[in-house]
């Protein structure tokens, strides 16, 4: 089947229930997604499909069609990064930084959708992203300047 | 010279030696110099060097063999160096180095202990007793106990001014100009008139000189780095997906393999029936491993497939089946026989006890999990009587020995390459996932094997925090607190974990089951705690904050019960009965900064937790709501005492990780075990805190301690006391068992 993947159109030859995740990681080698739990309990293989925040682990190869799959590698690189990316380092949000490429991906979802998040809004979309180090509050911040970030754009 | 500059000629004989194409500079042990595989062409006395920093025509390289686990360690061992060196940040590469012996004894031989051996202070015994648990479990390069930060401060340091001065030296020898007169900055030496050399092109002139040994430190005030805000090195990559962990890592030929292992933990393999698996796509190999099935596939999502196709028949576990049988053998330990020690006895707690108002109270604290996010894993290579492994751990030597053990080689033959690890908490002292994943290279040598647990594999082989139990007998008199008699039993994670080891359990009384209850700075009148090691049950490992995460909740729970039937106010009290001024600086910190004393307003409540654990004094006010559908937690305040904060951003963002950890795993998680297996099976049984939960956390770290300590667990322990005191005065309920949500709703 063919996937597109961060603007490149790739082919692979996998199982329709393969789940995305190892696609990405086993057959592209696409290593900035990650694998956390494995049933959409951590968010650590957030990518988005079209834009949209969802969990690769859950999602069947078969079903992804046509729709751009954008990694964490396709929002931005270390010379040209995205403005969540930008607010993660300036916050330096990170300790093991095993789940920030899915707190990112979640984040930069929630800010294509809602440009002005409220902290309802922010807990209720990023409580799906479990940080095992407790960078919840650096989580916070950084998302809130890369909200007035992607307004002054 | 400075004091510092005198521990670096007694202890911290520094070296250089040249390498290929330039220099290294490193450390003489002294009084027993190991032999270096390295350096094997040096004379004797010079063979025990081992580089801290190499310099070669290429690069600069700064060794930093401390693991790093999420908590920052490589990015602080670096600044150490780069704050001497005169280096910046992005002129310098990074890497773990190989394990050595050189890079332990320095850190954990008695002149390591950050105390003078004359101070018996109760943060001096409350240290070497936790370096003597470290000591005693590693013997050998380790990332544990908060010890990365006292170990490499003045090492590291001293390691770079003396890499600086002797490539001025250099410098000196190259211009003819006195090295009095010569300055460094960025990476360079420059000369009176400003002519530079970069350290680079001075690196072959200072390997064939005898380095400068004799160096001063520099003062606080000339700092550059430390304790400033400085960007970490691992931000950048950490925040674009460019950080590789083991978990991430390819090599050509490379296949992938999960693993079965009997979930009773211990239990043999009976028998299976791999027939469903085996003619599934991309199955390569399935092979027997201890208690278990491994599969090896082209894919980690089809070997995972595989092996949940086989069937097993396990056998029992060693150990009782379910949580009554655990909790029973708990709370039979409370007897004569399996006193471990009596820690402490002041005053006449018989008597005191014998008249007035007591209060008694028992406590739990239960079986808890590790779980960091990234699943254990591992990479090894069999070929030509060689082993090599790419792997996260916190004792690369032991990883080492355990490798060579199973694959019946030389420890010298195992070749181990440290890994960035996605979180660790405990979680990789263990030796699982290398073991297992050296019984599956060896049935196929020559192809790199990469074994990757899934969580339900992590969850039913995850060592938990040690389960355990407190009673307490207490009186007060005259609104004060005047007796408590705290007995605590627990099991022993130390002895659990020394025995995977395949070592004996050291002689004398394990400090863990202590921790954080029996050495706290206050000085109640009668005062008497006894330890009890409870028979070995379900294996149990160190869990961040150790024997402080349960034993800490234990005793500052109690007293809080205490000063409450004493009429008095938990702040107060405990500055009264304070009798340590660092710790009186800390509480009276967190008072300031929580408005103490203020009225908390309508259906909300404060609590105050304070415990000192691994030598520092961290307390913790939590602000709570009862909000009708459950308690929210809305702001935590936390000041500790490190001595000197090193990092700041680090700092702050640890402290916040350990309240997080603290609080999470206090209100929601448990490990129980039911058939001998554990209930929990993935984070939607035990997922610690979510977003929605986390308050908002202020930090403030003070430096009046005179001497550095580390603070990757010190802010676990006080959250649970302080959580529940504030839950009590939210809503009257006393927690006395975790987790508090069995017994309370959260929002």
């Amino acid at each position: 089947m063919k996937l597109n993947v961060n603007g490149k159109v790739h082919d692979v030859d996998v199982e329709e229930d393969m789940p995305l995740l190892w696609v990405l990681r086993d057959e592209l080698k696409i290593k900035g997604v990650k694998f956390g739990c494995g049933v959409a309990a951590c968010g650590a293989c957030t990518v988005h499909l079209d834009g949209m925040a969802v969990r690769s682990c859950q999602t069947f190869a078969g079903d992804v069609g046509e729709a751009e799959i954008t990694t964490i590698e396709g929002m931005g690189t270390p010379d040209a990064m995205h403005a969540v990316q930008q607010a993660w380092v300036e916050h330096q949000v990170a300790q093991c930084g095993y789940c920030q490429s899915g707190q990112i991906m979640q984040a930069a979802s929630l800010l294509a959708e809602n440009p002005v998040p409220t902290d309802a809004d922010i807990d209720d979309a990023m409580s799906g992203n479990l940080c095992r180090c407790g960078t919840y509050p650096r989580i916070r911040a950084a998302v809130k300047t890369a909200a007035a970030r992607l307004k002054e754009a | 010279m400075s004091r510092i500059g005198t521990i670096a000629r007694r202890t911290f004989l520094v070296g250089s030696v040249a390498i290929a194409g330039g220099v290294a500079f490193g450390y003489y042990q002294y009084r027993k110099p190991h032999a270096n595989p390295l350096l094997d062409e040096l004379g004797e006395g010079e063979a025990a060097l081992t580089p801290w920093v190499q310099i070669n025509a290429d690069k600069i390289t700064l060794i930093t063999p401390h693991s790093d686990l999420g908590q920052g360690a490589a990015s602080m061992q670096a600044m150490l160096l780069a704050e001497e060196l005169d280096l910046e940040f992005g002129q310098f590469e990074i890497s773990p180095g190989v394990p050595s012996p050189a890079y332990y004894n320095t850190a954990l031989a008695d002149e390591g202990v950050p105390f003078n051996s004359h101070d018996h202070s109760f943060p001096a015994d409350a240290m070497r007793g936790i370096l003597g648990v470290v000591v005693k479990i590693m013997g050998v390069q380790g990332t544990g106990g908060s010890t990365s930060v006292p170990d490499s401060f003045d090492k590291l340091r001293t390691a770079g001014a003396v890499a600086r001065e002797t490539l001025k030296k250099a410098a000196s020898e190259k211009s003819g100009i006195n090295t009095t007169a010569l300055k460094t900055a960025s990476g360079k030496v420059i000369l009176p008139d400003g002519t530079e050399y970069s350290y680079q092109e001075l690196a072959p002139i200072a390997a064939g000189i005898e380095p400068v040994t004799r160096v001063k430190l520099r003062e606080p005030s000339e700092w550059r780095l430390i304790g400033k805000e400085v960007q970490r090195l691992d931000i950048l990559a950490k925040s674009t997906g460019t950080q590789t962990y083991g978990i991430d890592l390819e090599m050509d030929g490379m296949v992938h393999a999960a693993v079965k292992v009997n979930p009773r933990q211990g239990g043999a393999l009976n028998s299976y029936d791999a027939s469903a698996a085996e003619g599934m796509r991309g199955v390569l190999k399935i092979v027997e491993v201890t208690n278990g099935v491994a599969v090896v596939a082209d894919n980690t999502w089809r070997a995972f497939q595989a092996a949940e196709a086989i069937t097993f028949d396990w056998g029992p576990a060693p150990y009782p089946a379910d949580m009554d049988g655990h909790w029973a053998e708990v709370a039979n330990s409370f007897v004569e026989e399996r006193l471990d020690a009596e820690w402490r006895n002041d005053g006449d707690v018989a008597t005191a006890l014998a008249s007035g108002q007591s209060v008694e109270a028992e406590y739990r604290a239960p079986y808890v999990a590790h779980q960091p996010l990234e699943p254990l894993n591992a990479l090894v290579l069999m070929e030509g009587g060689r082993v090599d492994i790419w792997v996260g751990h916190q004792f690369p030597r032991f990883a080492q020995q355990k490798v060579a053990e199973v694959a019946g080689i030389d420890p010298e033959a195992v070749h181990f390459h440290q890994q960035f690890s996605g979180g660790s908490f405990g979680h990789r002292l263990e030796f699982e996932n290398i073991t297992l994943a050296t019984e599956i290279a060896m049935q196929m040598p020559g192809t790199p094997v990469k074994l990757t647990f899934t969580r339900e594999e992590d969850f039913a082989h995850d060592y938990p925090r040690q389960i355990g139990m407190a009673r307490g007998v207490g009186r007060v008199k005259d609104g004060k607190v005047d007796a408590i008699d705290l007995q605590v039993a627990t099991v022993s994670s130390t002895d659990s974990q020394i025995a995977r080891l395949g070592q004996s359990a050291p002689p004398g009384a394990d400090t863990q089951i202590a921790a954080g209850a029996w050495n706290q700075p206050f000085a109640v009148p009668n005062f008497r705690f006894r330890a009890y090691k409870v028979p070995p049950l379900s294996p149990t490992s160190s869990w961040r904050s150790v024997g402080a995460s349960s034993q800490g909740f234990f005793a500052s729970a109690f007293l809080d019960e205490l000063i409450h039937a004493a009429g008095a106010d938990p702040l107060e009290e405990r500055l009264r009965l304070c009798n340590h001024d660092i710790a009186r600086k800390v509480l009276e910190t967190v008072g300031d900064m929580s408005s103490w004393g203020t009225d908390p307003g309508e259906n909300r409540g404060r609590g105050l937790g304070f415990v000192d654990s691994f030598g520092v004094p961290v307390a913790e006010v939590v602000e709570v709501t009862n909000t009708g559908d459950g308690i929210r937690i809305d702001k935590v305040f936390v000041a500790a005492d490190v001595g000197r904060v090193v990092d700041p951003v680090n700092f702050d963002n640890h402290v916040k990780g350990g309240v997080v950890w603290g609080l999470g795993h206090a209100m929601n998680c448990e490990i129980t075990y039911a058939d001998g297996m554990a209930e929990q099976a993935n984070y939607f049984d035990h997922e610690g805190m979510r977003l929605h939960q986390c308050p908002e956390i202020v930090v403030k770290g003070l430096e009046n301690a005179s001497r550095i300590r580390g603070i990757g667990e010190p802010p676990v322990p006080p959250a649970a006391p302080a959580l529940a005191a504030a839950i009590f005065d939210a809503t009257g309920i006393r927690l006395r068992e975790m987790p508090f949500n069995k017994f309370v709703d959260f929002v």
